[in-house]
């Protein structure tokens, strides 16, 4: 283990601590708490999603369907089998997992915006069947899910997705599916199965959004199935956070999902003016800053060096 | 009652219904053909014009003919604006920024049509008398056929201006080649503008007609039509005029159908799965010509 | 093994809709040789490879290399066969780094399996130096050792088309399609362009085919001439013949009025 493995471990570890002393002292109260443990879900759902269209190259708009996979199967197997947390989590992650690869193959063979579409296409129809399937409370909704998921092990799987997902994008795995990004047909003429890549980033991603799923119903002890909750709006919610933070940046992912997530809670008096401000954002980074917020990559020493180089070199030979 | 009678009853009734669609799909298939763009907020367009068309009625006293006139020309400003100012900065980006303002852009129009005009339904006036008029075991309204005339009539307008006017040769000139357009002096800003304008008008339209038809709109109203009314586009090929048309009529039909018969749960389900099947299978559409990608 | 590595083609035909685009065309490549596809512009050359690379489909006709058929197969599956090549418009993945861009291409020798990159385990570690190792040797190479960290796109021109070249040297391929390799560099780089080609060829041992304009560049550096005009192989065989067919002097002159 290196130096600065050591001090994000300890750094990750400390806020923790921070948290939860903070609770002690009364200085947080345990609706914020909640809050935190929301935005942890938020940070899986984003990060997740930016394998797919950020690393990818692909456009989903129906995240959210995943998401609702993993909510209702897992809060299905807790209510009805009363199955331990964590196998309902894995349970409701592959199963997530499991859609996203049936839906991303015949799916991911479209581009841009028929691809957007699709998922769309598909996310509904994941709605549709949620909203007509008894078992889960079709259009009642699902009530009486345990309140299991905690600051805890919210935080602790968003850790794990942000690990997961970093190591995957710096890997021959992650580098085939960037070079899939910016190049199809030259990634394949490289040897690159762009098909089996693109699926298994959606598959991947669709088996995180499980997880936050997973977190999510056993947070909010109740399901609805509407557009806000597990729809399109839902998605398109995920899409925001992802857009601001920056495609392809996950540390831009990460800011994003805790800061959407605690503003509008905090501008609770403003609520109807959410979407207009956040779509006016939206319009207004797509013209002026498209890579988002944050910037197109994770921050860092490295990329820093790159565009000054970049720059550099650009200059010495115009 | 026989299940053909249904069948008949519901090929009325859906046809009222997909007339409504093809005239938004004529706006999304439009623009797509012009600057490949699926236009998010087509359909909130749609429920603007609804308003507009509320408002005329109800605080000006106008008569649902100079209503939907107002309507329409208001309509086509606002899409005009929506061009000008969040899509044409953007022209050369990459479409999924494109695409993302557009949402971005659907949503800015829902949200706050929510503030202005409030979250809850608004009954529509009855500008005109409801007459149900029976044609042996079915019937249909004077309503369904107001919406049915008024749809084709426009149709037929539009398809006039595309074919026989220079507008209409200058649009299906940038449609095929915007930079040969530009070379041969036509102003490709001005074509976008007024396919805008058109697209927008014709959503309004369908906006008042669907009002009258439900007697009830909401700012939510633009969603599932305008997410229906692009797949029926896709259905008839997009890009492709009288595709727009195919595909709306077949979509409305499709879904009086499985509801007639299967449940109205899937009423919104019929749309996605149909363009699923489309895209997968005939991703050019139903008029589309099949075309292989350059290297 | 060497000779099993030749590339035989049979009647290539591809089609675009009514348009016959590659007409009948038949030619082989022997292992190490320097080749040369050339013709007036739209004549075909570039379909030609983007069928050897499974980029467009084949209409008829056989595609023969080192005794396998590889017509209609996937772009990957016949890179991953010794055929790598390069682009007329450049296709480096522009905003990655030049180092990136080639330890990309090294995806198919790949040995860790996924887990061992999500655990970060020795073996990944370890090999993935090996990459990076392997992908400064191949820009060492082309002489742009300094550039690795610098954004791809951020190249310019003649830069681009070396990294390129090294992008494609990284797959270890029998056999290298140069489409327009010397297009937009200055008489300088098309002289170290000429020399590294040579070079490659020697020290690798590789069969190189290319697609040039420069037809001093082509007459100086290739053993084999194919002649395309109007998707048809109009002449073939060494410079100097092919140089001297009327019917060649035909296709670039003009002159078809009889």
């Amino acid at each position: 283990m290196n130096r600065r493995t050591m001090y994000t471990g300890l750094a990750l570890a400390l806020i923790y601590l921070l948290v939860h002393g903070l609770q002690a002292f009364g200085l947080l109260l345990s609706y914020h708490v909640q809050i935190l443990s929301l935005a942890c879900i938020n940070i899986i759902l984003v990060v997740s999603l930016n394998l797919i269209n950020g690393f990818t190259g692909q456009f989903s708009i129906g995240h959210a369907g995943f998401l609702a996979v993993g909510a209702y199967s897992s809060a299905y197997l807790t209510v009805t089998f009363h199955t331990p947390f964590f196998v309902a989590l894995l349970v409701g992650a592959i199963f997530a997992g499991i859609v996203g690869l049936i839906i991303g193959l015949p799916a991911l063979r479209l581009k841009g915006d028929y691809l957007a579409i699709a998922t769309l296409g598909f996310g509904e129809i994941i709605r549709v069947i949620i909203l007509n399937t008894q078992a889960v409370g079709g259009a009642r909704g699902f009530s009486g899910i345990p309140n299991y998921t905690t600051f805890g092990n919210s935080y602790l799987l968003a850790i794990l997705t942000v690990f997961v997902i970093r190591n995957f994008v710096n890997s021959d795995h992650g580098r085939a599916c960037l070079a899939i990004r910016e190049d199809e047909i030259a990634a394949e003429s490289l040897g690159v199965h762009s098909t089996y890549f693109k699926t298994l980033a959606f598959s991947l991603g669709a088996f995180f959004a499980g997880i936050a799923g997973g977190l999510f119903s056993h947070y909010l002890q109740y399901m609805a199935p509407t557009s806000g909750q597990i729809g399109f709006m839902k998605s398109i919610d995920i899409l925001i956070m992802l857009v601001l933070g920056g495609l392809g940046n996950i540390t831009g992912s990460v800011i994003a999902a805790v800061v959407l997530t605690i503003v509008p809670e905090l501008l609770r008096g403003f609520a109807e003016y959410r979407m207009v401000i956040y779509s006016i954002i939206l319009i207004l980074v797509m013209i002026y800053r498209p890579d988002g917020l944050l910037g197109g990559r994770s921050l860092g020493y490295a990329r820093l060096k790159n565009s000054i180089e970049g720059v550099k070199a650009h200059a010495s030979h115009k | 009652m026989n299940w053909y009678v249904i069948g008949l009853q519901q090929l009325i009734n859906g046809l009222a219904l997909g007339s409504v669609y093809a005239l938004i799909a004529l706006g999304y298939t439009m623009v797509y053909g012009i600057i490949k763009l699926i236009n998010f907020a087509h359909g909130e367009i749609y429920m603007l014009g609804a308003y507009l068309g509320f408002y005329a009625i109800t605080s000006l006293n106008l008569s649902l003919v100079p209503a939907m006139v107002l309507a329409m020309v208001s309509a086509a400003i606002i899409g005009m604006l929506l061009e000008r100012v969040a899509y044409r900065p953007l022209r050369s980006s990459p479409r999924i920024a494109v695409l993302i303002t557009a949402i971005g852009a659907s949503l800015l129009f829902q949200s706050t049509a929510q503030l202005v005009f409030g979250a809850s339904f608004k009954p529509f006036p009855q500008a005109i008398p409801f007459t149900r008029i029976q044609l042996g075991p079915v019937f249909t309204t004077n309503r369904q056929l107001l919406i049915f005339g008024v749809a084709v009539a426009l149709m037929i307008a539009l398809h006039i201006i595309v074919q026989y006017t220079t507008f209409g040769k200058a649009m299906r000139a940038v449609s095929m080649d915007k930079d040969a357009a530009q070379l041969m002096g036509i102003n490709i800003d001005r074509v976008i503008s007024i396919t805008f304008a058109l697209g927008s008008a014709l959503a309004a339209a369908a906006g008042i007609l669907v009002g009258m038809y439900y007697n009830r709109i909401d700012p939510y109203m633009g969603t599932m039509p305008g997410l229906k009314a692009f797949v029926a586009a896709v259905l008839g090929g997009i890009g492709i005029v009288p595709g727009a048309v195919v595909g709306g009529l077949l979509m409305g039909v499709a879904e009086n159908m499985v509801v007639a018969f299967v449940s109205s749960t899937l009423r919104d389900a019929v749309a996605f799965a149909i363009l699923i099947a489309v895209l997968l299978f005939r991703p050019n559409g139903l008029l589309g010509k099949n075309r292989t990608e350059k290297v | 093994m060497l000779a099993t590595n030749n590339l035989q083609v049979n009647d290539l035909c591809v089609n675009f809709g009514g348009l016959q685009a590659v007409n009948k065309v038949s030619f082989s490549l022997k292992p190490q040789s320097l080749g040369a596809l050339i013709g007036p512009n739209g004549a075909g050359k570039t379909t030609v490879f983007n069928a050897l690379t499974g980029l467009c489909r084949v209409s008829s006709g056989q595609i023969e290399f080192g005794n396998e058929h590889i017509a209609n197969q996937p772009a990957h599956y016949i890179a991953r066969r010794g055929i790598a090549r390069t682009f007329q418009n450049i296709r480096l993945f522009k905003n990655l780094t030049v180092l990136d861009n080639l330890r990309i291409a090294y995806h198919q020798n790949r040995q860790y399996p996924l887990l061992s990159a999500i655990f970060l385990t020795t073996k990944f570690r370890q090999e993935e130096k090996q990459i990076t190792a392997k992908a400064e040797e191949a820009l060492s190479l082309v002489n742009l050792s300094e550039r690795s960290q610098s954004l791809a796109g951020s190249l310019p021109y003649g830069e681009q088309r070396r990294v390129e070249i090294a992008r494609a040297l990284m797959l270890n391929p029998h056999l290298l399609l140069l489409d327009e390799p010397a297009a937009g560099m200055n008489p300088q780089e098309t002289q170290t362009l000429l020399q590294l080609i040579r070079d490659l060829r020697d020290n690798l041992k590789l069969s190189i085919l290319l697609i040039e304009h420069d037809m001093k560049l082509v007459m100086n550096l290739c053993e084999e001439l194919f002649v395309l005009d109007y998707g048809q192989l109009i002449a073939a065989g060494c410079p100097k013949t092919v140089q001297n067919d009327p019917r060649v002097i035909q296709a670039y002159l003009g002159g078809k009025t009889a």
